[in-house]
């Protein structure tokens, strides 16, 4: 099977009839993904998550990992206006060459984003989520964001609506959300204790004063632990993202996971801080360093038991279109939105294009688990190793390792595969300069791994990755991830036992800084 | 006697505009300026200037001394 990497573009002025053909010619190819035996996140499916939480967030690609293989999320920055201050925010810092967390180039009106929004339904069947997500809090310029969720209810009522907020207003909105039928919301917490608060929080905006200090750290918790609770009580979906800072809240994030999860929050995503001095957040000035894989791996871990945790966050530009990892904003930008007629939302292909996504879903779930009951036959060994891999999606080893510019990760031991995350990268295969100095930088953030799986890689960057103690696999190109990963771990595990090879932990590895702008 | 924005500051947020209780700020080409003759300070309104407490960039509203202190009206 033939991955979807056509781009359907808007941007040729073909009219809209060509384009949904092609996607019509496109539609029985590129959807298919073993299904994901991460146990991660929501990825697990209904084993363990309550039926309805489950059916609400299946086809979300941001809170299950499984799902973002399938669909598509986009994020429209109708409201840049923010209440409070981050020290790992820096408001002034926008920049349209750049794919970053919370960046955005382009502010929509309300009428300019529900026809973005159509246009890009229309072009992208799988597009299932619209999230308001920033720049900014949605929820500090409350009308902007409520017409845009209007607008589209209308019009494209299949659409789900989701926004993130800091949750400093979030109590005085929680039933217009409910009435526009908003069912996730995602709210930022770093802290529940202001002591902890204070060192990220220099100031907030809250009923006509800035505060500061400790008593505006208390009045945030206060309001984002009340907002949740009447989110819960309202039984909206609400998700926490935490910014880990290490030194600063590192520690202090395992109560708030007991603190939200307490609460009624169903996911908890743990990003790591990305600061550098370039971003001009306070963060990125003062030399606050973000946390090593392994440190954001071993506090994910410890929250584990409290609560699923999300692994699979990519920290999104706020104006991302398209498959997660896959950008497609450049094609939907206001200038070729405007020029756009009319735009027809066609409901129909879209319904059946979701619904052969659903029964691929299903083949994958059953073939994983085939390899699975497979797996428990070996002997139980307490041997763990991650494997890097470079994919397009789909579930498969299918990406050049020069070309690859993230690597997903995943655990392996006797119990099986486990998605535990993903690396960005910077692009190794350039060509030309800069070859030589990305290698290293690839190496360091896959240094964490045994294996690195990849379609094809080149003589030069092989031996490079021996050097590093990293294997280089090839022989599974094209092939399911997981499948491939447990037949891989099964030879390992045969091999030590053997003596063969000597098993030993790997380093640790680095979190590429990209810029993190807004968290909201 | 008013407040204006330094539009080279100005980043365009929009978070001052919806705060005032004169509706005297507006955008423009981007950047959002203060109409003077609106502007009281927001005396007898708020304790502090909301555009200057909202704003994300220090320094940015900042009075213009081209125009006298505004007096609330007693
Ligand atoms: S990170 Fe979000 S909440 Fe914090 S200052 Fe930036 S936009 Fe506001
Ligand atoms: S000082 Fe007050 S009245 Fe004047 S522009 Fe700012 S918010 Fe409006
Ligand atoms: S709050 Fe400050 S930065 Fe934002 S639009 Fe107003 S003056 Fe500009």
């Amino acid at each position: 099977m033939q991955a979807n990497t056509e781009h359907i573009g808007i941007d040729t002025g073909k009219p809209l009839e060509q384009l949904l053909e092609k996607i019509a010619d496109h539609k029985g190819c590129g959807t298919s993904s073993d299904g994901g035996k991460a146990s991660c996140g929501s990825s697990d499916g209904p084993a363990d998550m309550a039926p309805e939480v489950w059916e609400k967030v299946k086809n979300h690609p941001c809170y299950s990992e499984e799902a973002h293989h399938h669909y598509a999320r986009m994020h429209v920055a109708v409201a840049p206006a923010c209440n409070i201050h981050c020290n790992y925010c820096n408001r002034k810092y926008d920049c349209a060459n750049e794919s970053r967390p919370g960046v955005v180039s382009e502010k929509l009106t309300p009428e300019q984003a529900s026809k973005k929004v159509l246009a890009v339904a229309s072009a992208i069947p799988q597009m299932t989520v619209l999230g308001i997500a920033g720049p900014g809090d949605p929820l500090a310029n409350p009308a902007k964001t409520f017409k845009t969720f209007e607008l589209i209810a209308k019009t494209a009522p299949d659409i789900k609506l989701c926004l993130s907020t800091n949750g400093l207003t979030l109590p005085d909105h929680v039933d217009t959300i409910k009435a526009f039928n908003v069912d996730h919301v995602t709210i930022t917490i770093n802290m529940v204790d202001p002591e902890v608060g204070q060192h990220i929080y220099p100031w907030i905006f809250y009923k006509n004063k800035r505060y500061t200090g400790i008593e505006a750290a208390r009045i945030l918790t206060e309001r984002q632990l009340l907002g949740l609770e009447m989110l819960t009580a309202a039984g909206v979906l609400a998700k926490i993202n935490s910014v880990m800072i290490p030194g600063i809240n590192d520690k202090h994030l395992v109560e708030v996971n007991r603190a939200v999860k307490s609460r009624g929050a169903f996911l908890h995503n743990i990003m790591p801080l990305i600061s550098a001095p370039e971003h001009g957040t306070v963060f990125g000035l003062n030399g606050q360093r973000g946390p090593s894989a392994q440190e954001l791996k071993a506090l994910q871990d410890a929250c584990e038991g409290e609560m699923n945790m999300m692994r699979h966050c990519r920290q999104c530009r706020a104006d991302a279109v398209g498959l997660l990892g896959e950008d497609r904003s450049a094609e939907f930008t206001t200038e070729k939105i405007d020029e756009m007629s009319e735009v027809v939302y066609d409901a129909e292909t879209r319904k059946a294009y979701q619904e052969l996504v659903e029964s691929e879903r299903l083949e994958k779930v059953a073939a994983k688990e085939a390899a699975l009951a497979e797996m428990s036959d070996d002997e139980v060994s307490d041997i763990k190793i991650l494997i890097a891999v470079a994919t397009k999606g789909q579930g498969r080893v299918n990406e050049h390792f020069g070309h690859a510019t993230e690597f997903q990760i995943y655990e392996m031991s006797s119990a099986g595969s486990k998605f535990v995350g993903h690396r960005r990268v910077d692009l190794y295969c350039q060509g030309g300069f800069g070859e030589e100095e990305t290698l290293p930088s690839v190496v360091r953030a896959i240094n964490d791994c045994h294996a690195v799986f990849v379609a094809k890689i080149g003589g030069c960057p092989r031996d490079e990755l021996k050097a590093a103690g990293i294997d280089p696999v090839d022989r599974f190109a094209h092939e399911f991830i997981e499948e491939s990963a447990i037949t891989y771990f099964k030879e390992y595990l045969a091999k030590v036992r053997s003596h063969e090879v000597v098993h030993e932990m790997r380093g640790d590895a680095d979190i590429r800084q990209g810029a993190y702008i807004s968290a909201a | 006697m008013a407040y204006k924005i330094i539009a080279s500051q100005c980043t365009g947020c929009s978070a001052c505009e919806p705060e005032c209780p004169n509706v005297a700020i507006r955008e423009k080409n981007g950047v959002f300026i203060i109409d003077p003759k609106k502007c009281t300070e927001c005396l007898g309104h708020f304790d502090e200037p909301q555009c200057v407490a909202v704003c994300p960039v220090d320094l940015t509203c900042v009075i213009d001394n081209a125009f006298p202190r505004y007096v609330a009206p007693v």
